[in-house]
């Protein structure tokens, strides 16, 4: 056979080999944890909170790090938003050659990267400054300082895609800048803010090493924000570390509840974009 | 901040002392960073060995080969992949990586391993660093103009040949930031790496040793550092010398990408 065709075949061969792999590493990740869990998870793992001796494989659930995660993404994603949407208007006033933005987007692109353990130090850093002790509110700052960036810069890429020529409309009618970032900008782009807003959820509930230090963990569901909370992903590391088959098998259990919040935010971040996308210009 | 933390580490002890002695003796005051350098460097390492390979030739069969159809039920998976949280990859490596090193792998060799090693670190890690490398390898050779594809093709060149030497040597640089990126990526990584990687503090001698990733460090110390003088000093040492690392990779790459376009 030709050697050029034969080289052909061999890599084209790598290539299936490859995105088998691919494919396969992530059907053996869900297939493992939803396998080994589903013995342990049960109505009582969503139910109730930790009783006594639930670490000696007693009963009890993980409700508490289920509510707690909620709280902590929630805060977190609000505390994140409130920062990020006024950061990306104000990207959007410069125009598309700018320095600045160009400055500034190359700032937020490296904060991005920085991994979430770092952000966790520095917050635990300012929080010996003030004395305090972990609790929900600190979790919601670090998380919060922690995806801002990212989030940021996902509702510019959002903001950018919004067609010149409604721009340009928008002030031929006289609009103000304000007004077109605030009426047609943000409006039009509004799936695109959505869809960034929950894939930045989901990073956050996921998120461990970040909240390790500075939102502490704890038993029950927290009531106020100077309360320490419990969060899925610390909760499936601390069950894991008991030495008791039980409650290891829970930790597995944990890991299925926590797969599948994250992918019912990944599909319902596609479903709501779509379904709102009808609303806008095309 | 973190620079005047670690600051009374660093006037105590020669840096070169720092990087490079592999001591570990926080009691007695001796902090050698070697020992974690040299774990985060070959867990790494290896991660980016199985990955880079793998993840170029899934990103060239999605741009130059695959069908739309397969495209579009491919890139929805690797989606997926890149949000699942890490803990899950922790547990995925526990549940299935660990025993299967102990019990499989290891013994091929003639070596009798925990199975928590640099091997089962680097696993998990090439696993979690596909979708990034992935996705910014396809975005670039997105890039390279279909005239030029056309030009090989018509001068007789097969697919293959048209990508070794047309499209990967045009999206060369673009690829190399992927993999910046994606490096930097799982340098930072915490949890997973953490729940695997054994945590000795030792310097790995093969793959089947345990290591000991900086982050991990960073994160199992971390709350007790308090009690033993320069400590904190020492684990912010760590946390900068993490910092300078991932913010100059990244700065490489965006650079990289910035020249040749792809993104803004």
């Amino acid at each position: 056979m030709d050697r050029r065709l034969c080289e052909e075949h061999i890599f084209r061969g790598l290539m299936y080999f490859s995105v088998a792999i691919v494919l396969c590493s992530l059907l053996a990740v869900f297939a493992i944890v939803v396998i080994k869990g589903a013995s342990a998870l049960d109505i009582a793992m969503v139910t109730q909170t930790p009783q006594g001796g639930y670490y000696l494989g007693k009963e009890g659930g993980i409700l508490n790090a289920i509510i707690g995660s909620v709280y902590l993404s929630v805060g977190a994603i609000l505390l994140a938003t409130s920062i990020s949407l006024p950061a990306a208007w104000y990207l959007q006033q410069f125009g598309r050659a700018s320095r600045i933005a160009h400055a500034i987007r190359t700032l937020l692109d490296i904060a991005s990267g920085i991994p979430s353990l770092l952000y966790g130090a520095f917050i635990f850093l300012i929080m010996i400054m003030f004395q305090a002790r972990a609790s929900l509110l600190w979790g919601i700052i670090t998380v919060g300082i922690f995806i801002a960036p990212l989030l940021t810069r996902a509702f510019d890429e959002v903001m950018q895609m919004v067609p010149e020529k409604l721009k340009e409309a928008s002030y031929s009618l006289g609009a103000t800048r304000w007004e077109t970032v605030f009426r047609v900008m943000t409006r039009q782009a509004f799936p695109g803010l959505i869809t960034a807003v929950l894939v930045s959820f989901g990073r956050a509930i996921g998120d461990a090493a970040s909240v390790l230090f500075t939102a502490g963990y704890t038993d029950s569901i927290p009531t106020s924000l100077s309360d320490p909370v419990a969060t899925l992903p610390l909760a499936i590391f601390f069950q894991l570390a008991t030495p008791f088959p039980q409650v290891q098998e829970r930790a597995y259990a944990s890991g299925i509840i926590l797969l599948i919040i994250v992918l019912i935010i990944s599909i319902g971040s596609r479903y709501l974009s779509k379904r709102i996308a009808r609303y806008s210009i095309k | 901040m973190i620079l005047q933390k670690s600051w009374p580490i660093l006037s105590t002890q020669p840096l070169t002392e720092l990087l490079f002695s592999s001591s570990w003796q926080p009691i007695a005051g001796n902090f050698g960073f070697f020992p974690f350098i040299m774990g985060t460097v070959w867990v790494t390492g290896l991660a980016m060995l199985i990955a880079v390979p793998v993840s170029l030739l899934t990103a060239v069969y999605l741009s130059e080969y695959a069908h739309i159809h397969i495209r579009s039920v491919i890139q929805p998976v690797i989606d997926l992949l890149a949000g699942i949280p890490s803990v899950v990859y922790g547990l995925f490596g526990l549940l299935l990586i660990v025993p299967l090193i102990k019990n499989s792998i290891a013994p091929v060799f003639g070596i009798a391993t925990s199975g928590y090693c640099v091997l089962a670190g680097g696993l998990i890690l090439a696993i979690m660093v596909f979708p990034i490398l992935i996705s910014i390898s396809y975005e670039v050779l997105r890039t390279v103009p279909v005239e030029m594809r056309e030009a090989s093709l018509g001068l007789g060149a097969t697919r293959w040949e048209t990508v070794k030497h047309v499209v990967i040597k045009k999206a060369f640089p673009g690829i190399v930031a992927a993999i910046i990126l994606g490096f930097s990526r799982a340098f930072g990584e915490t949890m997973a790496v953490l729940m695997v990687v054994g945590n000795v503090a030792r310097v790995p001698e093969s793959v089947f040793d345990p290591a000991y990733p900086i982050p991990a460090l960073i994160a199992n110390n971390y709350g007790e550092m308090m009690s033993i003088p320069l400590y904190d000093s020492a684990l912010m040492f760590a946390a900068l010398l993490l910092l300078i690392i991932i913010v100059a990779f990244n700065l490489a790459a965006k650079y990289v990408l910035v020249r040749l376009s792809v993104v803004t």
